[in-house]
């Protein structure tokens, strides 16, 4: 205390409590040189920025609301006969872990709530990460220097989607037991190993009685840490890399315009916070999310009808319905593959996005650190093959609900299942054609805006009786929005023969690369920006349109 | 953004813009004009504006205190069986609509207060931070590299092959303990999967009433379920012995089958499959008694009970086993035998 009281010493006095609880503080914590490079750090200000901050927020609801529910949970499959105060299920038979999610929405004030946040708020937070992805996606966020936070955060979405499966397994109710037995299934269709990883996970045969007591680590402490790790080192590049801006006046490669964290920042984040929550506490006060007490027990010989799981998992089960039932047998043993390859499409397809990074680096050559986000329209490929994804996404959607679907709708259920497998593989490819073909236009819109300006709508009517429609000539501001992107060449594989006329090996790989680089930025991808030249041309010239 | 340029549009017309354009810098009309100066609210220049949205501010946290104080008033007043009819939710429980609409309400308003604070009171002026590039200088990069070379020659892990192969071989080898300790997370699979309780003789028990079937008990068009007699709710295995052996009745008109098996193995027409779905094991529960068809909830996979159980439609990828059943001296159905192969989703040792 003695030696920092030697610089307030000259202030005449002592330092305010404050100061002096922050001297004490960095004495042994740094915490002055931490707060030089973060406290008026500066953050860009738009809507999109902010479904990111909807994930944290709801991850944050999740844990607390989660550590409230583990006080009155019991994750045990014993069987008990249920003699609480709802009436329905007195007297049935059922384990203790439904039992006590029984107790937790009828006998535990508030309990009901909490759990029903704990649910809307996971649905939150995936829906929040997937949305959050897309921007993330389309406006080319993901490029150097941030490839390895795309992949953590697709990490937190894949880990998110294993946790909220294992949470809503956890009441062993009928809808979740049929979930888990699902996953029996999905075991036993592996290769050689299957009936083995079916038995150990399960300790015996399905249902057995371990498994609920196995998920609950599982869902309480192992995924959740995993993801409490992974969002820490998330948001730590985040702080790190600086955030991405849209381009506009004034924001370059170099610089990031925004507001800083203290106070602007800071009062918005942090209220953001409490908007999040207040919005799920009410979603949870009005409507009800998984009412396991109408659905009943688990018992393995029951199901109930339109059994669906959480929406984020509708793709895999889509991938499950319409699959043919393939299996071949041969020599004694059985290939599943009528499960086993949808089971293993699911990661694939997923990884497909989570690697994008990646690939689009090594097809376009680009090693430059990217700041300024690009307008979706300026990268028709990367914009097209995320319309085209998400395309595929949907229809293994509407193949997951396709029973909903057809009773909803008075559709065949055939008919849907043979609409979402051939639009599986069709759906895509116009997706992508379409998505295309937009961007382009929209570039090309982009172009006689800079160098016709702005139509007004005013009809002028010249002294000869012409009529003509008067073009505003858009601000430096906008022209510069709108000119700012790059167009590189596409990636050259470079001449057969070198100079010293000695023949150059080409991988099939450059080849490869070659053609893909094409597709980003060849001649037909691509409407050339308007130069110097053919806006000064179109300028000097008056009267002309 | 677009209110604004349709405003600006309508105060200066094009003739008037022709004098704007001429200030550019001739040689490159998309250069970057630089930031727009900052344009002050109201709040900055009229402090009794400032002061309102101070009043506004304040108003939204004391709601939130109001509703916290709601929330534990709800809490302690509210019966937790108390039921109330809100329109047009329908019949909800009171204590969870109080506690999580004062609740949401408390939240809400510390963020829309906190949120309005900063929209309106604090500084919105844009600051542009500088970007540093993340790669290291070369000069950085050159010494990091030299201190590594450094430390790994003193370690002489290059140069000491015999201990770095061996320290390899062991770090391999000793996570094996961690999955050798996995062992006993559950039995070897053996042949549990090709068995059911179902045994010769018998008898098949009514799901619900618990009683043994007659014949008679089954009419045609209605779909009965049944388990094998001497189970019970009680047993402790009872969960596991039911995922296999739950079995599904139908009674078709004998010459309605077309499978020469299936009728063989039926009595009177009565026919016993499996209800266990043969794509991932969901119990099949919807009957279609024009077709025969019956259609698994889950993942709707279609079976022809009048044809051998045979797949007509989903992802199920074998037909569904049947039991063999028939009536005994008493004229209850009984089992003929064990279904003839194993029940559920296939399996690499299924064959």
């Amino acid at each position: 205390m003695s030696t920092a009281s030697d610089s307030g010493a000259q202030r005449r006095g002592k330092a305010p409590a404050g100061e002096r609880v922050a001297d004490w503080a960095d004495g042994r914590l740094g915490v002055y040189s931490l707060a030089k490079a973060n406290m008026r750090k500066i953050f860009p200000d738009h809507w999109s920025f902010m479904l990111g901050e909807v994930c944290l927020y709801s991850f944050i609801v999740i844990i607390l609301t989660g550590v409230y529910l583990t006080l009155f949970f019991h994750p045990s499959m014993e069987e008990v006969t249920y003699h609480g105060p709802y009436v329905p299920m007195q007297g049935v038979k059922m384990s203790e872990a439904f039992a006590s999610t029984l107790d937790i929405s009828f006998e535990v004030r508030g309990g009901l709530l909490i759990r029903q946040i704990h649910h809307w708020a996971a649905l939150v937070f995936l829906c929040g990460m997937f949305t959050h992805m897309m921007r993330v996606f389309f406006t080319g966020a993901f490029r150097k220097p941030r490839e390895i936070n795309w992949l953590f955060g697709f990490l937190l979405f894949f880990l998110g989607m294993m946790t909220g499966f294992t949470g809503y397994s956890l009441p062993d109710d009928l809808l979740s037991g049929t979930g888990l037995r699902f996953i029996e299934g999905v075991f036993l269709s592996i290769p050689v190993v299957g009936t083995y990883i079916s038995m150990f996970v399960f300790g015996g045969e399905f249902p057995g009685m371990d498994l609920i007591p196995r998920l609950y680590p599982v869902h309480v402490l192992l995924l959740p840490g995993i993801m409490l790790g992974l969002l820490v080192a998330h948001l730590i590049l985040v702080f790190y890399h600086k955030h991405t801006q849209y381009p506009g006046a004034g924001k370059t490669e170099k610089n990031v315009v925004g507001m800083p964290l203290l106070p602007v920042y800071m009062a918005k984040a942090g209220g953001f916070f409490f908007l999040v929550f207040g919005v799920i506490a009410v979603l949870s006060a009005v409507a009800t999310i998984n009412p396991v007490w109408t659905i009943g027990p688990y018992r393995p010989d029951q199901v109930s009808t339109g059994a669906q799981p959480d929406w984020y998992m509708g793709f895999a089960e889509g991938l499950v319905r319409v699959m043919p039932g393939w299996e071949i047998t041969a020599w004694g043993h059985t290939l599943v593959l009528g499960v086993f390859i949808p089971i293993v499409l699911f990661p694939l397809v997923l990884f497909a996005i989570g690697l994008y990074p990646f690939i689009e680096s090594w097809i376009t050559g680009d090693k430059r650190e990217h700041h300024i986000l690009d307008r979706p329209r300026n990268a028709p490929t990367r914009t097209a093959f995320g319309v085209a994804w998400l395309t595929a996404y949907f229809i293994m959607l509407v193949g997951g609900g396709n029973d909903l679907w057809a009773t909803h709708f008075q559709l065949s259920i055939n008919a849907i299942t043979w609409f979402v497998r051939i639009g599986f593989f069709v759906g895509p490819v116009v997706a992508f054609i379409v998505t295309k073909r937009i961007c382009l236009g929209l570039q090309r819109r982009d172009k006689d805006k800079v160098l016709h300006g702005r139509e007004t709508g005013i009809i002028k009517r010249l002294p000869h009786g012409e009529f003509i429609e008067v073009h505003e000539p858009l601000s430096q501001e906008q022209l510069h929005t709108l000119t700012q992107h790059d167009q590189p060449d596409p990636y050259e594989i470079g001449p057969a023969v070198d100079e010293n006329g000695v023949k150059q090996k080409i991988k099939p790989s450059q080849k490869l690369r070659s053609k893909l680089s094409k597709g980003y930025y060849g001649e037909d991808n691509v409407i050339p920006k308007p130069t110097r030249e053919e806006y000064h041309e179109i300028t000097s010239g008056h009267g002309h349109h | 953004m677009s209110s604004h340029e349709i405003s600006e549009a309508e105060e200066k017309l094009p003739e008037a813009r022709g004098a704007e354009s001429a200030v550019r810098p001739v040689d490159d009309p998309f250069a970057d004009p630089g930031l727009p100066p900052h344009e002050h609210r109201k709040q900055d220049i009229d402090e009794r504006a400032a002061k309102r949205s101070e009043r506004t501010v304040a108003l939204l946290f004391t709601v939130s205190m109001v509703a916290t104080i709601a929330f534990i008033a709800a809490y302690v007043a509210i019966p937790v069986d108390r039921y109330i009819y809100v329109f047009p939710i329908g019949h909800i429980s009171a204590l969870n609509f109080a506690l999580g609409v004062t609740l949401g309400i408390a939240l809400f308003t510390i963020g829309a207060g906190a949120v309005h604070w900063a929209r309106t009171l604090m500084s919105d002026e844009e600051i542009a931070d500088e970007r540093h590039p993340i790669e290291a200088s070369p000069e950085v990069k050159s010494k990091v590299l030299e201190e590594f070379h450094t430390g790994a020659k003193e370690s002489g892990f290059g140069r000491r092959k015999l201990a770095r192969n061996t320290l390899f071989g062991a770090l391999a080898l000793v996570p094996l303990s961690g999955i050798v300790l996995l062992r006993d997370l559950g039995p070897l699979p053996g042949t549990k999967l090709r068995h059911t309780k179902w045994a010769r003789g018998k008898r098949l028990m009514n799901y619900n009433t618990m009683q043994p079937l007659r014949p008679e008990d089954i009419s045609v068009g209605s779909l009965t379920f049944a388990m094998p007699e001497g189970m019970s709710e009680d047993q402790h295995d009872f969960q596991t012995e039911i995922a296999k052996a739950a079995l599904m009745l139908v009674r078709l008109q004998p010459e309605n089958i077309k499978d020469k098996r299936e009728l063989d193995w039926s009595h009177e027409g009565i026919v016993a499959f499996s209800k266990i779905c043969t794509h991932v094991g969901c119990p099949i529960n919807l009957y279609e008694q024009q077709t025969h068809h019956v259609l698994c909830p889950c993942h709707q996979s279609t079976f022809d009970l009048s044809d051998g159980g045979r797949v007509i439609f989903g992802p199920a990828g074998h037909a569904l086993p049947q039991l063999r059943i028939r009536a005994n001296d008493q004229g209850y159905l009984e089992a003929m035998g064990d279904f003839p192969e194993p029940v559920g989703p296939a399996y690499w040792e299924r064959g």
